[in-house]
């Protein structure tokens, strides 16, 4: 008796008893960039506004004034715990009146007294701070890829302001050049702007199960 | 140059005035212009119709015809039928196991032209009222057909042409690129969709504000006509609306106009009874190019006689 | 619907089932169809405003036409290497943490992922859109065993909650406009009322509220997969809204269908198909999210997961060198989107969970052209063209649809002979037949031209004929044919110009004409 697997795999050498000969793969596209540092920055820019992203340039001295600002309305957010400290306002010297921090993704560090939040709590959780693995500005793309300084998946997800800091070096122009920036068996998530949907008329809407409220902060 | 005419069967019995509008045109730039009597079909219907042995008959009919007559290149008013020829005969031939018909298929269709690519690669004609002293004051907007758009790569080859005629008052067609609905059988088979279609072209036929749609393919002219007709179709300012193949607008001079004023006549001008005499290859230079210089004398090799 | 086995040895490619068959002719359903107006409003809006934002977008690209290639000959190469590529993903998934199953058909892929569900002791899951699962009948199949499968894609919930069949491969609810959307909203969610306008804001925010508690309390998800990379076990799943990276993030366990052909090698050959992917289906630089996960992570996201890899016929469309490369396709619905025959008559006139035109030619090799009507669908196409012209991964649609187009009438003349009665050829057998041999030959063409002249009296004084008898009658069904010519262009030239001084049209004899 056959299992599935082996009469599937039999069948398909059947169906190739031809042995097919596939044409060469040619990977005469762009795969290096030719543009400078400064237009790859604007286009991620013009991409991620496009997406109706919101977009700061910030030094390290303004990243913590910038993140406390888009936080003032956050009744509470979460953050990687192996997010930059610097990076994240003193709110007025208390910062764990409002700031829940998560240890690293698969962190067995004994000394991390702090459990993960449970999915329901997430979301009660107003704002997500994380940093990004690399971006891509041909299409206003940012990796996070599960570091960190990144967090595990749903942090990034279940809240619905999502702060996202990119660092200006992790920024490349093509796609190929991010996908040699990542560890392929991490868990990824590729972010183009706000959740959106074109379900409905193939008209493109912001803000549907994603976060609504994406702020990029471009820092360096 | 001696330039064999591929007529195409809907041409030779429906539309004949185009297969003449051709001769009228090559003989006009001073080629001499031969029709191997011997020619049927491409074959075009049987294979999209699913029936690849019935085809190939008439594949080896068209390639022994076209392979043993005596020309320089090949041309045929169809887009639809010259890509047939490269794009469907050797690979029907192929199929019935003849890779010897394959191949002549392959060097026939290498030297058969569609007429708009043959005038403007080949002739090197860039103005049809200097070059071929078109003449057509009409308003006209043109469909591009699909095959010649998609599969001959014809860009704007025709369209050029056409806006190049002396007096034209062409108009763009909205949605140019969409199917007219004719597809062969599919007419037959799928003909409501096939209507459905024909009434989104219509209606951007008369959005264009033209009342004449011209085009390179008489199977989708004949096709969008006759849906037209059925239909009481009428441009913008009333007038029905009706069909013209490129050829005829091409061919059309001020002194022979094409007539398009009263019931469509697919009959050759002259009639039956009346035999005309053939052209001198030097009307171009008699007919007056409108608003351009007098037309330079064609650029060709070869005078037919 | 029997499975239809191609031979007796189990090596044998077989055929597939589920929601793949047409089960009237073409023609009818699409007639049907073409009598919705407003459907087919819907369509032409939606289709038309999306071609224009893929043509900008693809046209942005200096290497379009590279990236298709290097498209195209990835998937060849999959479909050459497909046994040890999936024995690779295989092995990569496994080593990962996930569970690797095979399902030879519809019914086995739906048993697998139900007796996962009733493992985990929960009755109601959640759902990430996926073709394969559509085309299964996974949601029916969990009904059956009373576990409820809520569809999280804002379209696939415009049609669950319709309780409407998709129309489209990526937007499934494309036929329905936004006034009747919210008032399916209105009528089928609890957390609506009659305040909700028909602005797509707000019917977003009206679905985020409907599946926000399901998110967060489901223990189990179900999804499809876009590409499964075989050196690295590493799945992913593009998409907009963020349902995706809920379903594939939050719930303990999840449980992936994938069809067999999605495959890639490399990981690097992500950036060939994330790239070629969103310009082709929503018109965007790139979609909003794309997820990937390679096994199980710890601490991140479903700590088990399961993989089922199907063939449902895929095998089957592998064992025909002319049809396999419909294999090749990424699901980007960009030649729905441009087909003048799909904008006519939507979706649901093909019957099947793949309509358009890869859907015209997927359909009937997934099942064999004999299942059904699925014959009928090859012809469903006016052989223009455009949809091989966008198709992302440059799969010769055209040829394919002439090709199994051949393969119905033989298999039609099969049958009739089979079936041991006197075979009795279709008009259009003989029509072919009759223009095979008239074609073939200008004499015969020239003896058939003669009749020229009858059909220009039929045709009487307004110059038309209205009316044609058996198929031609297609024809005169939408259009006039006109007065045929006084005489055809051949016997125009032999009269005119053949021979020197030889003017006497009557003269001409047909065996003279071929030695013209």
């Amino acid at each position: 008796m056959n299992t599935a697997k082996d009469e599937i795999l039999g069948r398909i050498r059947t169906a190739l008893a031809d042995r097919p000969q596939p044409d060469t793969v040619e990977r005469d596209y762009r795969r290096v960039s030719e543009a400078s540092r400064e237009q790859v920055v604007e286009q991620l820019v013009d991409r991620l506004e496009d997406y109706r992203a919101n977009v700061y340039r910030e030094t390290a001295e303004t990243v913590a004034a910038r993140v406390g600002e888009l936080l003032t309305d956050a009744s509470s957010y979460v953050v990687p715990s192996g997010l930059e400290a610097s990076w994240l306002p003193d709110d007025g010297g208390a910062p764990e009146a409002r700031r829940l921090t998560e240890p690293a993704v698969g962190s067995a560090d004994a000394g991390e007294e702090r459990r993960v939040l449970s999915t329901r709590e997430l979301n009660e959780v107003s704002a997500v701070v994380t940093s990004s693995t690399v971006s891509c500005s041909e299409t206003g793309t940012i990796f996070l890829s599960g570091r960190p300084d990144e967090g595990r998946r749903a942090i990034s997800l279940v809240p619905d302001h999502h702060i996202c800091v990119v660092p200006l070096e992790s920024v490349v122009e093509l796609i190929p050049e991010a996908l040699e920036r990542l560890e392929p068996t991490a868990p990824i998530t590729m972010i183009s702007g706000p959740s959106a949907t074109s379900d409905i008329e193939l008209e493109r809407v912001e803000g549907v199960h994603g976060p609504r409220r994406l702020d990029v902060i471009l820092l360096g | 140059m001696k330039i064999a005419l591929f007529a195409t069967c809907i041409v030779d019995a429906m539309y004949p005035r185009v297969a003449h509008a051709t001769v009228q045109i090559l003989e006009r730039l001073g080629h001499e212009v031969v029709f191997p009597a011997g020619q049927g079909c491409c074959a075009q219907m049987h294979v999209n119709s699913g029936y690849m042995a019935d085809a190939l008959p008439v594949v080896r009919n068209h390639v022994k015809t076209f392979t043993e007559a005596d020309y320089d290149l090949a041309v045929a008013p169809s887009g639809s039928c010259v890509a047939s020829l490269g794009h469907q005969q050797p690979m029907v031939a192929r199929r019935g196991g003849d890779e010897g018909l394959a191949k002549d298929a392959e060097a026939v269709a290498s030297r058969t032209y569609e007429l708009a690519q043959l005038l403007t690669d080949v002739l090197g004609v860039t103005d049809s009222a200097a070059q071929l002293g078109s003449w057509f004051p009409h308003a006209v907007t043109y469909h591009p057909s699909c095959h010649g758009m998609r599969l001959l790569r014809l860009g704007d080859r025709q369209k050029d042409l056409l806006r190049s005629v002396g007096g034209i008052d062409f108009h763009e067609l909205p949605d140019a690129e969409e199917c007219c609905g004719f597809g062969g059988t599919f007419a037959l088979k799928n003909a409501d969709v096939s209507g459905a279609m024909a009434e989104a072209k219509i209606a951007n036929v008369t959005a264009s504000g033209a009342s004449l749609c011209s085009g390179g393919d008489a199977s989708c002219l004949m096709h969008l006509g006759g849906a037209m007709s059925r239909r009481g179709s009428t441009g913008a300012d009333g007038t029905p609306l009706r069909t013209v193949h490129l050829a005829e607008i091409l061919a059309s001079t001020r002194e022979e106009p094409l007539d398009v004023s009263g019931p469509l006549e697919l009959s050759i001008p002259g009639g039956k009874a009346t035999v005309r005499r053939r052209e001198s290859a030097n009307t171009a230079t008699t007919a007056p190019a409108a608003a351009t210089q007098p037309a330079s004398q064609p650029t060709t090799e070869e005078v037919s006689r | 619907m029997s499975r239809t086995d191609l031979g007796m040895p189990t090596v044998r490619p077989a055929y597939g089932h589920g929601h793949i068959t047409l089960d009237e002719p073409f023609p009818d359903s699409a007639r049907t169809q073409l009598g919705n107006a407003q459907m087919r409003k819907n369509i032409r809006h939606a289709t038309h405003s999306i071609r224009a934002k893929r043509a900008r977008v693809v046209d942005e690209l200096p290497d379009w036409q590279r990236l298709r290639a290097a498209g195209s000959a990835l998937k060849q190469q999959v479909m050459a290497d497909l046994p040890a590529l999936l024995e690779q993903l295989e092995a990569n998934v496994t080593a990962r943490g996930g569970v690797v199953h095979w399902a030879r058909d519809a019914e086995e892929a739906n048993r697998i992922v139900t007796e996962l569900v009733k493992a985990k002791g929960v009755d109601e899951v959640i759902k990430v859109k996926s073709m394969a699962t559509q085309e299964i009948g996974l949601e029916e199949a969990l009904n059956a065993e009373g576990i409820a499968a809520t569809e999280t894609d804002l379209a696939e919930l415009i049609v669950q909650l319709g309780h409407d069949k998709p129309s489209h491969i990526l937007v499934p609810a494309i036929h329905k406009n936004r006034n009747e959307i919210r008032d399916i909203f209105v009528r089928e969610m609890e957390e609506t009322d009659e305040s909700l306008t028909s602005e797509p804001k707000d019917l977003a925010e009206a679905a985020r509220r409907h599946l926000r508690e399901r998110f967060l309390r489901s223990s189990v998800a179900i999804s499809g997969a876009n590409f499964g990379v075989a050196e690295t076990g590493t799945l992913s799943v593009v998409e907009s809204e963020g349902n995706g990276r809920m379903c594939l993030t939050l719930p303990e366990t999840l449980i992936t269908v994938m069809g067999i052909e999605k495959l890639v090698p490399t990981f690097q050959d992500l950036e060939v198909f994330l790239q070629l992917l969103p310009r082709s289906s929503t018109g965007e630089r790139m979609n909003p999210y794309t997820s990937m996960w390679t096994g199980v992570t710890p601490g991140d996201g479903p700590q088990e997961f399961h993989l089922v890899l199907l063939d449902n016929g895929r095998s089957a469309v592998l064992s025909d060198p002319a049809g396999r490369s419909a294999l090749h396709c990424i699901r980007c619905s960009a030649c729905m989107n441009v087909c003048p025959v799909y904008e006519q008559t939507g979706g649901h006139a093909y019957g099947s969970v793949y309509p358009g035109p890869i859907g015209a030619i997927l359909s009937p090799q997934l099942t064999g052209v004999e299942d059904g009507a699925n014959g009928t669908l090859p012809y469903a196409s006016s052989l223009c063209g455009a949809c091989y012209d966008v198709c992302p991964v440059a799969i010769d649609i055209p040829s394919i649809l002439v090709h199994l187009r051949d393969q119905d009438v033989q298999a039609t003349h099969a049958r009739k002979k089979a079936e041991k009665k006197v075979p009795v050829p279709s008009q259009m057998d003989l029509m072919m037949k009759g223009a095979s041999t008239v074609m073939s030959s200008g004499s015969l063409m020239s003896l058939a031209e003669r009749g020229l002249p009858v059909g220009r009296l039929l045709a009487g004084k307004d110059a038309k004929l209205g009316w044609l008898p058996g198929i031609a009658g297609g024809w005169t069904d939408q259009r006039d044919v006109p007065a045929p010519p006084q005489e055809s262009f051949r016997h125009w030239w032999k009269r005119n110009r053949s021979g020197s001084g030889q003017q006497d049209a009557e003269q001409t004899t047909t065996s003279e004409e071929e030695q013209a």
